[in-house]
């Protein structure tokens, strides 16, 4: 297979905690290029920390990470930099800049790290609004003004605003109606083709799980107690895993459809 | 069996059957009637043995399942109170509220708790003063740093942001600087006139008018309004938007909060406060001679005389000199207190108001450093 064998995220022994709690006990994960994981755990579990520890919101008390081939505590400034150029974030709930409109915010990252024309990032920042589902009048409104999933998918195109290699999305069909969650999956997936993106997926969200995922990790008690394609998932001995993946009375998780869903 | 004058309510009746006690439920045992239903329960306890006899209850919501249940569960010996008959639509209803006091039991406050509760509370406040302080030091800190790498890059200063900025704390705030500080002189030089004229002295209020005025009061005054006005618009910001996680949004991009969001409001700060200061002393000075006129029948003439000879350039120095040091210390408490804020309005409320308390109080603490650094250098 083409995918490498270098992750191009490498956790290892990761320890997270807050004052004396330990919310990531010494937890190890991979992401492959190319790939879409999926991280599941209960509420409270620590995804979110796991996301933001990586991303550099959280410190950790002991561990490896990894990106893209460097090890973030020996990272200079610069190559900090680079790094996070190519990584984007979609935060759960859109954490779009409330004084600038959306064509402004997917111009934000731009204006940050390229030197080019007014012109070239309004038709670079329009493309990748259309390439997310909203118009050019949806481009000037301000964050204010938007339902929930057009906040998600402008955060979304803010994400992708460099075309970065790594996506984190924290939540993406939190909140969204079973038809627009299935949209976005569907999203998701093409761009992550088209622009050849490796994801990090937290979710709930059993159906994106089933139809994008191309790998699951389930975090428990502060650990990854499974990791695999959903085949291994639902076959997992963990009592846990087991029990997300079959639901409360027996229901199976949907099969790999993406036109369906809860 | 402790009985309540209550007892007899429309919704609990209690028949006496030899040496049993019989307790009729009837009615709506609902939230409308919580009330009864809580005194109820709060009458009925450490029941030996009685039946309750529940098959005229015709509504049953959580509040009559609660107290049910603490009528069954307040016997002495336990079990020894019967619920008879209710109706099958409410048995799930009670079989879930029981398990869920069960599972956790509620225990009521008893008040020699409070004293104990109330000294760690004190030492949480003393101990988050601390930390307080320690915030602001480090967001002091922090300004320097990015100030040190803002100035190998000169490029990279948000200009547009600080004159945005400087036009927001320092050309609006002209209006009211003025007329708040015209109208301290007045009061000042009004005062004045009025208690000097008993010794004669009326021609030193213009002395203690100039001194007065240039040294504290313009300063003071511009900057405890500028600390209410502007600081607590900074803090309210910079939470609001770290409640929606746009700061978080920024160090992911790779950008730093502070050199994007701090640096310019501090350097409008700094801008705009000495040039507040010397309006607002203006402002001062010309309302006292207006109050000398009319008031103290002081000629413009013998006042303006008087003012020259009363102040020097050193005083208007001392406290120009003050300005630019309140404002780093008002625009790092707004910014540190603003990224303080935790996720909900109430943070951000009483973080703002912290950020304006804190701020007025450097500046004061800075304004009686300043009064003895002066005073030992003489100037």
């Amino acid at each position: 297979m083409e995918q490498s064998t270098n992750p191009v995220i490498r956790v290892r022994d990761l320890v997270v905690g807050f004052d004396d709690v330990i919310v990531l006990d010494h937890v190890s994960l991979d992401l492959f290029r190319g790939e879409i994981l999926g991280l599941v755990g209960g509420s409270g579990s620590g995804k979110s920390v796991l996301l933001r520890t990586i991303i550099g919101l959280l410190q950790k008390k002991a561990g490896l990470i990894e990106i893209l081939g460097n090890d973030i505590d020996r990272m200079s400034y610069e190559e900090k930099r680079r790094i996070e150029r190519r990584c984007g974030v979609l935060f759960q709930h859109g954490a779009l800049f409330s004084s600038l409109t959306v064509l402004e915010n997917v111009q934000f990252p731009m204006r940050e790290y390229l030197s080019i024309s007014q012109d070239f990032m309004d038709d670079v920042a329009l493309a990748k609004l259309d390439m997310v589902g909203l118009n050019a009048g949806d481009a000037a409104k301000y964050p204010s003004e938007l339902s929930g999933g057009m906040t998600k998918r402008a955060a979304l195109a803010r994400a992708l605003a460099l075309d970065p290699d790594i996506v984190f999305l924290d939540e993406p069909t939190s909140g969204l109606d079973p038809i627009s969650a299935s949209d976005f999956d569907v999203l998701i997936r093409t761009l992550q083709q088209t622009l050849g993106l490796t994801v990090f997926m937290v979710t709930h969200d059993l159906t994106s799980l089933a139809n994008i995922c191309d790998r699951i990790a389930a975090l428990a008690n502060g650990r990854i107690v499974a990791s695999g394609a959903l085949e291994t998932m639902k076959a997992s001995a963990d009592p846990w895993v087991q029990r997300y993946f079959s639901g409360r009375n027996g229901r199976r998780v949907p099969s790999i459809d993406a036109s369906q869903h809860e | 069996m402790r009985r309540g004058p209550a007892l007899q309510s429309e919704l609990l009746r209690s028949i006496k059957n030899n040496s049993e006690i019989k307790l009729k439920a009837r009615g709506a045992w609902t939230a409308d009637n919580a009330r009864e239903l809580d005194e109820i329960a709060q009458d009925i306890t450490g029941m030996r043995s009685a039946e309750i006899d529940a098959t005229g209850i015709t509504a049953l919501d959580t509040f009559g399942a609660r107290t049910l249940d603490r009528l069954v569960c307040s016997s002495i010996k336990p079990r020894n109170v019967a619920l008879l008959g209710l109706p099958q639509r409410y048995v799930d209803l009670f079989n879930l509220v029981s398990q869920a006091a069960a599972d956790d039991p509620h225990e009521p406050t008893e008040s020699g708790r409070r004293l104990s509760a109330g000294i760690s509370l004190l030492k949480q406040k003393i101990a988050r003063m601390g930390i307080g302080f320690m915030d602001f030091l480090a967001m002091l800190g922090e300004i320097g740093n990015a100030a040190f790498r803002v100035s190998l890059n000169p490029q990279s200063f948000r200009l547009t942001s600080a004159v945005n900025q400087l036009d927001r704390v320092g050309w609006q705030a002209i209006p009211i600087i003025l007329l708040i500080t015209f109208l301290i002189g007045c009061i000042i030089a009004q005062q004045g006139f009025f208690h000097f004229r008993k010794f004669g002295a009326d021609e030193y209020v213009v002395d203690m008018v100039g001194i007065l005025i240039l040294r504290e009061i313009g300063v003071l005054i511009v900057a405890i309004m500028v600390a209410g006005r502007s600081g607590s618009a900074y803090t309210a910001e910079l939470g609001s938007m770290k409640m929606r996680e746009e700061i978080d949004a920024l160090r992911t991009m790779g950008l730093d909060p502070v050199e994007i969001l701090v640096l310019p409001r501090v350097v409008a700060l700094i801008i705009a406060l000495p040039m507040l200061d010397f309006l607002g002393s203006m402002a001062a000075l010309y309302g006292s001679g207006l109050t000398a006129w009319l008031y103290g029948h002081m000629s413009p003439e013998i006042f303006i005389a008087r003012l020259k000879d009363a102040i020097s350039i050193t005083h208007f120095k001392v406290g120009i000199i003050k300005a630019p040091f309140m404002a780093l210390a008002i625009g790092a408490v707004a910014c540190a207190e603003g990224f303080a804020v935790k996720g909900s309005a109430e943070s951000l409320g009483r973080q703002t108001t912290s950020s304006v308390v804190k701020s007025i109080f450097f500046v004061i603490v800075l304004d009686g450093l300043f009064a003895i650094f002066f005073a030992s250098i003489g100037m």
